[in-house]
């Protein structure tokens, strides 16, 4: 019994391969590590996935890599979704992907990973590349979108905080495809205007799919080349994004980045309106204070009543001179009374004898009467001059020296009101230095004097 | 006047403020710093006041230049 033998040509296998495994498998998700991943000029990517026993050959086609969200690479594991092809030429077969997915993560969540590592590996977290925000923002550039609640709720803000701010808002969608070019566009155009003082980047909340527009890098890098500081406000306070990476400071929502921007300007205003106020207070007591020295300058006597102390003089003085003119006068009436007696003595004894006795007592007497009251005036010189020296140091002459002088009548009696001479009446004025002989011109109730 | 100048004039007129208070200037110096003092606040004032609320939105002309337009804001989505 003959065989026939059934010869195929390698071909007609292949062929016949391909049509059982792509009949068998057209669509199907294969779970795996990647290796081998390579990108080509073509922008077709080739790589294996593999487990612990085998390999598969998997291409990506330049249309399906760009529906990618995140980076294959080696290492990874991940899940595809496609059809098994034989690809005849060269004895093989593999997997054409359609879709690509990390096992583990969402494939976004990778891709944010992803880029967030890459990016802060270059610096562009740094810390040291963080701008403060201007203390006195006058205008404020906002990208996002125009009729979203982003913007009502910083509007709401500024508008209850802090008025006279003046808004530029750069219209951009902030999701779906094209939000994040849109926001790079408006961060650049507002970087263009020039005297943008801070620049607010953000949107409400969303989905991690909705705010992936944040999530961009080449958005991060506008942000970062941004000359002007950047505030993210991206969501809520519990989602982060890439720009809120990169960005100067991030808000945890628009309202809040609303908040930062015034803050600072309400902080300098009401400062400065405390200044205003001590300014005035200060200057206030000092003036108080002045007002106080020179109340209690004019309450003394001597600006009070100039002509006070000159007058205490010169009644000690008139003490004075009495006091000697008594002293005196006493001296005399003794000396006096004893010339009396002793002529009454005199007159007792006979003529001769007593007459030469009488002439030499009463030359005697003579001397001492005439030492008596010598001594008597010395003594009261030596009063008066004691009296002089204390007038002295009273100073009247330096009350004269400060500009007063004394008006006497011919008679040395002191002028103190208009009323005690009468016009054509000479006076002497007494000055510090000299003195003046005057005739009264007129006399007047009043003066000029400044009331104190 | 530039955000420097003014802090410029904001530090000086703490200062002013600092030594007024001390109250150790004699009367003629305290009346000139309180002169140049009520003269700083009222100069950062007007600086802080210059900026006036207005809300623009940047829009692009016939030629592909940008420009602003003023804006009002009405909510449509709540994006």
């Amino acid at each position: 019994m003959s065989v026939e033998r059934r010869v195929l040509t390698v071909s007609a296998l292949s062929a016949q391969l391909a049509a059982v495994m792509e009949e068998r498998f057209p669509a199907v998700w294969i779970e795996g590590e990647i290796s081998n991943f390579k990108v080509y000029g073509s922008g077709h990517a080739y790589f294996t996935l593999k487990d612990e026993g085998a390999q598969l050959r998997c291409v990506l086609f330049r249309t399906r890599a760009r529906r990618v969200r995140f980076e294959p690479k080696d290492g990874l594991h991940v899940m595809a979704f496609g059809a098994v092809e034989v690809y005849a030429q060269r004895g093989e077969y593999q997997l054409v992907v359609e879709l690509l997915e990390p096992r583990g993560l969402g494939a976004l969540q990778l891709a944010f990973e992803q880029l967030k590592e890459r990016l802060a590996a270059e610096g562009l977290f740094s810390p040291t590349r963080k701008r403060s925000l201007p203390r006195f923002p006058r205008k404020i550039g906002v990208v996002t979108s125009p009729s979203g609640a982003a913007l009502r709720d910083m509007l709401r803000v500024i508008g209850r905080r802090f008025g006279e701010i003046h808004i530029v808002l750069a219209p951009a969608r902030v999701q779906g495809e094209g939000a994040a070019a849109e926001v790079a566009q408006g961060v650049r155009e507002l970087n263009a205007l020039g005297d943008v003082d801070v620049i607010i980047v953000g949107r409400g909340g969303g989905s991690l799919e909705d705010l992936w527009a944040f999530n961009d890098e080449m958005l991060a890098r506008t942000i970062a080349a941004s000359k002007i500081p950047v505030i993210s406000a991206v969501g809520h306070e519990v989602d982060f994004t890439i720009a809120d990476f990169v960005a100067d400071v991030r808000a945890a929502t628009p309202s809040n980045a609303a908040e930062l921007v015034v803050k600072e300007k309400r902080a300098v205003v009401e400062s400065l309106a405390d200044l205003r106020v001590r300014l005035r207070r200060a200057m206030a007591r000092m003036m108080a204070g002045q007002r106080d020295r020179l109340e209690r300058t004019r309450g003394r006597r001597v600006l009070t009543d100039p002509g006070r102390p000159l007058r205490d003089l010169e009644r000690r003085l008139d003490d004075a001179r009495a006091r000697l003119r008594q002293a005196a006068l006493g001296a005399v009436a003794r000396g006096e009374h004893r010339v009396e007696l002793a002529g009454r003595g005199l007159r007792a004894l006979s003529p001769v004898a007593r007459t030469l006795n009488g002439r030499r007592a009463l030359t005697d007497l003579h001397g001492r009467l005439g030492r008596g009251v010598e001594q008597a005036i010395v003594r009261a010189g030596h009063h008066l001059g004691a009296a002089a020296g204390r007038l002295d140091s009273l100073s009247p002459l330096a009350v004269l020296g400060r500009g007063y002088s004394l008006t006497r009548t011919p008679t040395g009696r002191i002028v103190r009101s208009w009323r005690e001479v009468t016009a054509g009446d000479a006076v002497r004025v007494l000055l510090h230095e000299g003195s003046l002989d005057c005739r009264i011109d007129a006399t007047r109730e009043t003066d000029d004097r400044p009331q104190v | 006047m530039t955000d420097l100048k003014f802090e410029d004039c904001l530090a000086r007129l703490e200062q002013i403020v600092g030594a007024l208070e001390t109250g150790n200037l004699p009367l003629e110096e305290s009346l000139k710093v309180f002169e140049e003092g009520i003269a700083l606040a009222r100069h950062c004032s007007r600086y802080l006041d210059a900026a006036e609320r207005r809300i623009e939105m940047l829009v692009k002309d016939e030629s592909g230049g940008v420009t602003t337009t003023p804006f009002v804001f009405e909510a449509e989505d709540e994006a």
